[in-house]
């Protein structure tokens, strides 16, 4: 294999499964150290340049990063990341001095961004440092888009939620509340500089089945439903609730319905449990407030009497594996009827943007997404871009950050006249010895054994009544502090110099992962076999040395390693160093122009 | 010194062994010699010689004397009976031990000084006497632990870390070894564990006295470039000269012996050594031929490395004081005191 090449800034942010796994590469490791030390403004302020919303995040995000967390694979569970975030969140002091300050003078470029969710707001923050002028439509009566309108108040309470969006909003933008955009044309005349989307995915998909049409009152569709929920348009539901789908929607859909009175809750499924599409603490959390999930139940028909809904009638199915294809086949047995008052469908959305003209320049695709480019998120109309789930299909809050940053690069440039593709900011890496002593080092290098602690709840008596409970508690000092002991430090590298090793085998013999391999050098498939412990997990690269004397090179299998700085604390030249790695991901204002 | 300790979680696909237990559990302590010292190389190669094995290691008992070599013990095998006895002496202290208990394996862990210097005398006699053990010597020519001074198997011009040449020739362990009559010899270095891995494994299974003389660096003072046991030295001038390839019995694999240059010896538990020879002129189970090939080698500072001797199914001293099978502490009172009368007639033998 060839040397490889550390300095690649890529090479080691891989090897950062977390950061690599999140789509805005929030520098995980750095945040849980400085909560670790009780930094937690600090540690919140590395979350809010990454990600914009590290409280709301804290306790919403879909946690990409937890199952890529190494931890999963050294020993079971994942470090509770999400929840650290939330304990940055919680016990933060003042963070107002670390805030980035609008130019007195503005640059004259006018910029609209059309919706106030967390994309539009994410462009916002970057912009408005550089001196744009920022004008924000928003046909809802307040900012935030779908993290007001869809997460109920108990998983995100809100002045959680106000806290952040307002922090943006207060740093100048011109908002335009209850403002419906009817027409991109029109827009398009008033002639900004530029234009971002990040209307979101709003159309919640709904089913055509027998008897749909005749119960029509009796069902709702689910985003449209906690909105009114969330807005204080509703405040009840009576009977019996059947909440259709297996995503995070359905779980806020049939937990707010608990919370609101209904008199059984029952969440119908099509698919199997393991791969509903809602994150696993979801499920979780909902059966624990004991609401029954059923699963393998496609849909059939609605039954009703006098244009009254008295249920519904489900298939049986299982899934079965056909030509290497997941499919659901019935199972013979006869199909389920289930009473219900009420349905809540909660079975997917699509984004939706009928107010843009299709012959303004902006081309859409056959499944009705805008063409962009994948990088600079510009749309097929120079002025125009897209980011959140108005871009490529619903993702989630995180994803909707990462789009803005890239977005608000490509806007900036678009505005100063560059190209939006050749002019970016490219990515770097430094890499900084944490080496204090002899065996000292900056980072807390003892591996924790301790298993994932568990977060505290609201006692669910008090929070089933009260749907502005919040049901989590987070973290504690002291618990997040156990909790931060747990991770690796996975940024904290080690780097291996050829020309000191004099191949004595202490870093070998030391290694608790058997990582570390001397031998003659080969092709990747051959030295993944011949390691001290076969590196069978292809999705974590090898570290290949240059040759050392003896001919052979150091062989490091990147997947297991425990970032204990072991084999540098027993490395009598100094070969191995632990290095702290920072990736620099470009975000507007990270470079100085 | 390391102060992190080393963390007990392991690769996942670590094997556990025919007694059930992992190469892990073979560890003790973390070594608190410098870092990149050889002798933790040789405790590195114990546990993995021993894990492979599925010796069990509560069978084990860890002697050694004083000096950085007579530390390791407490670095492997940390649920084994041991002894940390006086300078040179660790040889008294195997062979009562051995005489009381048959049964354990014993491996002693010496260095240069312990076995060349002070207790030389030691070292002889229990060769002689076929004690029935591994005996380790961790050679770095060096007195690490009193900051570098030579040690007797130093060999002449080799210069100290400030430069000073040392003015005597060298104690050649191998060869005295050789010429006491060991039934099994052998010259490693720490830095190859391919070659150290194999050895260990066969002197752990060889009955009677089984000798390594493992050339270990000390990183301290002795792996400098006037030094003749640094790292680059020993690498350089090192020759192997029979490859010993231990072969469980398990493993029943048909290995295609070149006639005249492989040679298969049995040992006592039904495994199996393939020994390969890589020089012409050398045969292991020749040991005057052994000797006089060594000691040219060393005239010819060449560092001849590999299992130098080897000979199965000698008496070791059990066999020549002709003790019972029964190990002697497990002896009970009837047997130990036959009472007056067998005295009597005891007595009555030497009228």
């Amino acid at each position: 294999m060839d040397t490889t090449n550390i300095f690649n800034p890529n090479y080691f942010h891989k090897v950062v499964d977390c950061q690599w796994a999140c789509p805005a590469h929030t520098p995980v490791p750095e945040y849980i150290r400085l909560v670790a030390q009780g930094r937690y403004t600090e540690a919140y302020m590395v979350n809010w340049e990454s990600n914009v919303f590290p409280g709301i995040l804290g306790r919403t995000c879909d946690r990409p990063c937890e199952p890529a967390c190494r931890r999963v694979r050294t020993e079971e569970k994942p470090v509770a990341i999400c929840r650290l975030k939330r304990v940055a969140a919680d016990h933060k002091g003042d963070i107002s001095p670390y805030l980035p300050r609008n130019p007195a003078k503005k640059n004259g470029k006018r910029i609209a961004l059309f919706g106030s969710g967390p994309a539009s707001l994410a462009v916002a923050r970057d912009l408005l440092p550089f001196g744009y002028e920022i004008d924000m439509f928003e046909k809802d009566p307040g900012g935030g888009g779908m993290m007001r309108s869809q997460i109920p108040a108990f998983r995100l309470p809100a002045d959680v939620l106000e806290e952040e969006v307002d922090l943006i909003v207060n740093m100048g933008i011109n908002t335009f509340y209850n403002y419906e955009i009817t027409s991109m044309k029109e827009m398009l005349d008033m002639n900004y500089d530029a234009y971002f989307v990040g209307t979101g995915a709003p159309r919640g998909r709904d089913l055509d089945l027998p008897g749909r049409k005749e119960v029509s009152d009796h069902i709702f569709i689910g985003i449209d439903w906690l909105s009114s929920v969330a807005f204080g348009h509703t405040t009840s539901i009576s009977g019996k609730v059947i909440v259709m789908g297996g995503g995070n929607t359905a779980m806020d859909c049939c937990r707010t319905s608990k919370r609101l009175g209904a008199e059984t809750v029952t969440v119908v499924v099509r698919s199997g449990f393991d791969v509903m599409k809602a994150s696993d603490w979801e499920k979780e959390d909902a059966m624990a407030e004991g609401i029954p999930i059923l699963n393998n139940r496609p849909p059939k028909e609605f039954i009703h009497e006098n244009g009254k809904l008295k249920g519904v009638i489900f298939e049986r199915v299982q899934p079965e594996m056909v030509n290497g294809r997941l499919k659901y086949v019935p199972t013979g047995e006869p199909d389920v009827f289930i009473e219900a008052d009420k349905i809540l469908m909660a079975i997917g959305q699509e984004n939706h943007c009928p107010w843009i003209e299709r012959d303004i320049g902006i081309e859409f695709d056959k499944w009705d997404c805008p063409v962009l480019d994948k990088e600079t998120l510009q749309s097929t109309h120079e002025k125009v871009f897209f980011g959140g789930d108005s871009a490529f299909g619903p993702e989630n809050i995180i994803w909707a950050s990462a789009h803005a940053h890239q977005a608000a690069i490509s806007i900036h440039l678009y505005c100063q006249g560059k190209d939006v593709k050749r002019d970016r900011p490219p990515e770097g890496m430094n890499l900084i010895s944490t080496r204090m002593g002899v065996h000292e080092w900056s980072y807390d290098a003892q591996h924790d054994p301790a298993e994932r602690y568990i977060v505290p709840h609201a006692d669910l008596r008090r929070s089933l009544k009260n749907i502005k409970v919040e049901v989590e508690l987070g973290f504690d000092k002291d618990l997040g502090y156990s909790e931060a002991q747990r991770c690796l430090n996975c940024d904290v590298q080690t780097v291996f110099t050829e020309k000191l090793c004099i191949e004595c085998d202490a870093c070998v013999d030391i290694c608790p992962m058997d990582c570390i391999t001397f031998t003659k050098n080969g092709s990747e498939e051959d030295l993944r076999t011949q390691l001290t412990a076969p590196a069978n997990n292809l999705e974590q690269d090898l570290y290949v040395s240059d040759e050392l004397k003896t001919g052979r090179v150091m062989v490091k299998d990147e997947d297991l390693c425990l970032h204990c700085g072991l084999c540098a604390e027993r490395c009598p030249t100094n070969a191995w160093d632990m290095q702290q790695s920072i990736v620099h991901i470009p975000q507007l204002g990270s470079y100085t122009e | 010194m390391t102060f992190v300790p080393k963390p007990r979680v392991h690769h996942p696909l670590l094997d556990v062994n025919e007694i059930g237990l992992k190469r892990r559990d073979y560890e003790a302590a973390v070594s608190t010699l410098c870092a990149g010292c050889g002798h933790d190389s040789v405790s590195a190669a114990i546990i993995q010689a021993c894990s492979e094995l599925s010796l069990p290691p509560h069978r084990f008992a860890k002697l050694s004397g004083i000096g950085c070599s007579s530390k390791t013990p407490s670095y492997f095998l940390g649920n084994s009976h041991g002894f940390n006895s006086v300078h040179g002496r660790m040889p008294s202290v195997a062979t009562g031990a051995n005489l009381a208990n048959r049964d354990l394996i014993y491996v002693g862990v010496s260095g240069d000084g312990d076995s060349a210097s002070i207790g030389l005398g030691q070292f002889v006699h229990v060769i002689r006497r076929q004690l029935n053990m591994v005996y380790i010597v961790d050679n770095n020519g060096t007195y690490g632990l009193t900051k570098g001074q030579f040690s007797a198997t130093n060999d002449r011009g080799s210069v100290s870390k400030k430069g000073v040449p040392n003015l005597y020739a060298p104690i050649d362990l191998v060869s005295m070894a050789l010429q006491l009559g060991a039934s099994f010899v052998a010259r490693s270095f720490s830095g190859d564990k391919q070659q150290l891995v194999p050895l260990l494994k066969a002197a752990f299974l060889h009955k009677g006295f089984a000798f390594l003389d493992i050339i270990s660096p000390c990183v301290m003072f002795n792996n400098h470039t006037g030094s003749t046991k640094s790292y680059d030295y020993v690498r350089d001038h090192l020759e192997e000269v029979v490859r010993s390839n231990y072969i469980a019995p398990r493993d029943e694999i048909e290995i295609h012996y070149e006639p005249g240059t492989s040679k298969k010896v049995q040992l006592h538990d039904g495994s199996q050594l393939n020994l390969t020879k890589l020089s012409e002129s050398y045969d292991p189970s020749d040991r005057i031929g052994a000797m006089s090939y060594v000691q040219q080698a060393l005239a010819d500072g060449v560092v001849v490395t590999g299992l130098l001797y080897v000979e199965e199914d000698i008496n070791e001293c059990h066999d020549i004081l002709q003790t019972i099978r029964q190990p002697l502490n497990q002896l009970t009172e009837d047997a130990l005191c036959p009472g007056a009368d067998k005295l009597k007639k005891i007595n009555n033998m030497f009228r």
